[in-house]
């Protein structure tokens, strides 16, 4: 099986497509070092060259201080915090400086009110292993459906696929849906209920989905007389 | 992880080997007409004085020696032996099993093949340190290609490879693989260009092999190129001994390893990637609850239960497993887990948890039981709390390692003199600490070195450059110059914080026995690096970075570079024209001047990294690399 977005695995996920690739892993071979120790708040004045792509050290930076202006040099309040990155300082290696982002969106995924990232845990029956998506990226369901599939590609979503989750407020559709072995949507909402993805508005769901699993359509039979009720109820 | 044990860390060498190697060559090279020397006439020359005429007493010395020196293992007495004479120069190379290349520029391939002839293990190391940290261009070299091809032809009989810090690619692998028909150990270490492709080779046609240790080496999935390495070993019984590939990062087929680990009865190692789920895992155990070292995979859940069903008892299989002393892994922990673990605690002698989030109250539950715990690697996301519950518990410890979850310059963290102190108390046997913080006092530091008086190691990496002592506003000279004062047994001292020469005047007058330095960010003026490399004899590894010496302090050590293994030095004030100098001065050594942002003939000097050469400069420079001679 090939899985892509293995950045997601290493908790890389922040949903902005751009970073995926910056702070992704240093490929083999002879490509360009890395930029994940430069990202961030270059505006230490410092010197300029600090802030280049992460090529190497400035040797203008640092040799032509004095001692006496070193230790003037972190406490100056004009410069802003300092956030900059030095290349190579300090010394962790790549892997270990991708703990902080790996707990930073692990602490996201806890804090539901967050507003920019709702991450939730999405996991597939029979596949090796979790991923997170961050819901907040997805404006409706046929968008969210379409990155589960290419999340779990190896892997048949069935109908959600091609049609996304609205055809499940047509009961009889869902009680095709649920006979058949493919793969069907579920959620965890805040109640600590299991539903099948698809039953409330889209905004709605994004607020109260804790966590999806898919899984394989038998399975979810269990759910079905929760949604048909939740549909009723709400017609 | 590795297992470095501090006093015997083989990075370190005692004695310049490759100084030794040199010398005997050219012992060789003059004694060209004499086959023995001292005191043992030869057949037909004149006799000695009262030396009985064996018929061939040089024959029979040989072969008494050649017999004598299959039990020589260690490299240093091997060099000494090897510069008696040129007798024991061929007999000692004719024995030697078991290279060691420091620096795999420092000789050609085609030298030690030439000299040794029967050799079944190999260690080649590459890149210096700094480039672990992005501070190297990264086709800079240190390529495994070369090796391979003539390790390949030289010694078919070939065993043991072991490289750190090389570019191997899945070619290079693939020739392993072909090359060498008994092979069993392969342990790469911080190396990069290769991928499953290799893997799977090694796998599938070394039938004999025992240990495959990928450490900290990045491979990772290119697209179409993943392969399912697993499956490639021998579906028989295996003689797998150890199995560590938790850097790796690509999905594993999870049958086929749980079939490979069923079916190796002598495994004892097994360190598994993140792709690793914790019910997986628990399959594992079941099937080898013999391992003594674990690396645990991603210790977290894969399967968001709709209801919590029977999840299995991870505690009991641990528990099942007698014979673990060393763990780690733990890569996504989730922390309601942790408990798995307890029944183990009390045999374990090894801990990793450097990447594992857990707050002080989840270390605690574990730490209690870690009364055996020898070395313990953590993230200071355990606060000082934690420390303080270390060093409550472990009274045993030698080796503590802690990393930081924030890598980034603030004014407080999660650790700090606090904890750093209270290890120091409870601690009292530690050999080697690395440990990362934002703020340390000198006080703080000079417990340490009263407390902990075997240190051999002492890496303290404040991460606010130019910091001062907190408290007094000092610079932390004092805290230095104490641990290189009171630790007699001191080899390896990485410094940090805000330093003047007064540090390095300690250093050079009490780190005697210091042979790798770790600078940045650091000193006043030339006369800092004077003191050092006028007063550290054992001096092999010297790695400096963004500190003001310049060519003064450049010259002082002349006397002393072929010594070594390398000098690094980066954004200090070195100008071309000096290490001109000292090229020409110094016709054995190779100094590579690397400038990446400025023009290629500049007058200062970015990165210079020196070393010793027997070959001369080598052929596969990149462009950004200036080679002076």
């Amino acid at each position: 099986m090939v899985f892509e977005e293995t950045e997601l695995r290493l908790g890389l996920g922040l949903g902005l497509p751009g970073n995926e690739a910056e702070l992704g892993l240093r490929k083999r071979g002879f490509s360009e070092t890395q930029t994940e120790t430069t990202t961030v708040d270059l505006m230490l004045n410092l010197s300029p060259k600090e802030s280049a792509a992460a090529d190497g050290p400035d040797p203008r930076d640092n040799t032509n201080t004095s001692p006496k202006e070193k230790t003037l040099l972190l406490p100056d309040p004009a410069k802003p915090p300092a956030k900059a990155q030095v290349v190579g300082w300090p010394p962790v290696r790549s892997f270990r400086k991708n703990m902080f982002a790996a707990q930073k969106s692990s602490e996201e995924e806890s804090e539901k009110s967050s507003p920019n990232a709702s991450f939730v845990k999405v996991s597939m029956d029979g596949a090796p292993y979790l991923r997170k998506v961050d819901l907040k990226m997805y404006k409706s369901y046929p968008e969210l459906s379409d990155a589960l599939g290419k999340m779990f590609s190896s892997f048949t979503i069935g109908n959600c696929e091609s049609q996304g989750f609205k055809d499940f407020m047509n009961e009889s559709k869902l009680m095709d849906l649920l006979n058949s072995s493919d793969y069907v949507p579920t959620y965890e909402d805040r109640d600590g209920d299991w539903m099948l993805v698809g039953d409330v508005p889209w905004e709605m769901f994004v607020e109260s989905c804790k966590r999806l699993r898919i899984m394989k359509g038998k399975e979810a039979i269990g759910l079905a007389p929760r949604a048909v009720e939740k549909c009723k109820n709400r017609s | 992880m590795r297992e470095n044990h501090p006093s015997t860390n083989s990075e370190d060498d005692h004695r310049s080997s490759l100084l030794d190697l040199a010398r005997a060559e050219i012992t060789e090279s003059s004694n060209s007409k004499s086959r023995t020397c001292g005191g043992f006439p030869g057949p037909g020359s004149g006799s000695g004085p009262s030396e009985p005429q064996a018929p061939f007493p040089d024959q029979v010395l040989e072969n008494v020696l050649e017999n004598v020196l299959h039990f020589l293992s260690s490299r240093r007495d091997r060099n000494a032996a090897s510069l008696v004479c040129r007798s024991w120069y061929r007999a000692e190379a004719l024995t030697r099993s078991e290279l060691f290349i420091g620096n795999c520029y420092a000789l050609s391939p085609t030298r030690v093949t030439a000299r040794f002839t029967r050799v079944n293990s190999v260690t080649v190391k590459g890149k210096p340190r700094f480039a672990d940290f992005d501070l190297m261009p990264p086709n800079w070299g240190a390529h495994f290609a070369p090796w391979a091809s003539a390790l390949a032809q030289a010694y078919p009989w070939l065993e043991k490879l072991h490289l750190k810090r090389m570019i191997v690619t899945d070619a290079d692998l693939a020739l392993v693989a072909d090359s060498f028909s008994g092979f069993r150990e392969l342990i790469l270490v911080c190396c990069d260009g290769f991928g499953t492709p290799g893997l799977a080779a090694v796998a599938g046609k070394c039938r004999l092999l025992r240990v495959l240790e990928l450490v900290e080496s990045v491979v990772e999935a290119e697209d179409d190129e993943e392969v399912d390495w697993i499956s490639c070993f021998p579906e028989s019984q295996t003689n797998m001994e150890s199995l560590v590939f938790d850097c790796v990062e690509c999905p594993i087929n999870f049958q086929a390893l749980e079939s490979l680990v069923a079916r190796s009865p002598r495994l004892k190692k097994l360190r598994l990637n993140g792709f690793v789920s914790m019910a997986q895992l628990y399959r594992l155990l079941h099937r080898a609850p013999q391992l003594t070292h674990l690396g645990t995979g991603s210790f977290s859940a894969t399967e968001a239960g709709a209801v919590v069903d029977q999840e299995p008892d991870y505690a009991a299989a641990f528990e099942a497993c007698k014979s673990l002393v060393c763990l780690s892994g733990f890569r996504e922990i989730w922390a309601d887990y942790l408990p798995a673990i307890y029944p183990v605690c009390a045999n374990l002698t090894s801990l990793n948890l450097s990447y594992a989030h857990v707050n002080a109250d989840q270390l605690k539950s574990v730490i209690r039981h870690c009364h055996k715990l020898q070395i313990f690697w953590v993230l200071d996301s355990i606060r000082d709390e934690g420390l303080q519950a270390v060093a409550a518990t472990c009274k045993d410890l030698r080796e503590l390692r802690v990393f930081p979850v924030d890598a980034r310059e603030g004014t407080d963290g999660p650790v700090s003199e606090v904890g750093f102190e209270a290890i120091s108390q409870g601690c009292r046997k530690l050999e080697s600490i690395l440990f990362f913080c934002q703020r340390m006092t000198n006080a703080a530091v000079v417990a340490m070195s009263k407390n902990c008086p075997d240190l051999v190691v002492f890496r303290l990496c404040i991460i606010g450059r130019y910091r001062p002592d907190p408290v007094t506003q000092e610079p932390m000279d004092e805290g230095f110059g104490a641990i290189v004062m009171n630790c007699k047994k001191l080899t390896r001292l990485a410094v940090s914080g805000l330093l003047t020469d007064r540090a390095f005047e300690y250093i050079g007058r009490y780190g005697k026995l210091v042979r790798t330095l770790s600078v940045a960010f650091a000193g006043d003026t030339d006369t800092g690096l004077k003191y050092v490399l006028e007063g550290c004899p054992n001096l092999q590894k010297l790695e400096i970075r963004d500190s003001p010496f310049g060519d003064g302090a450049l010259r002082s050590g002349l006397h002393h570079y072929y010594n070594m293994r390398f000098l690094w030095m980066s954004t200090c004030k070195l100008t071309r024209q000096a290490c001109q100098e000292v090229a020409q001065a110094l016709p054995n050594m190779v100094l590579e001047v690397i400038n990446v942002n400025s023009e290629e003939n500049a007058g200062d000097v970015e990165i210079l990294y020196m070393y010793r050469s027997l070959d001369g400069p080598r052929d596969d420079a990149p462009r950004i690399v200036t080679i002076l001679h």
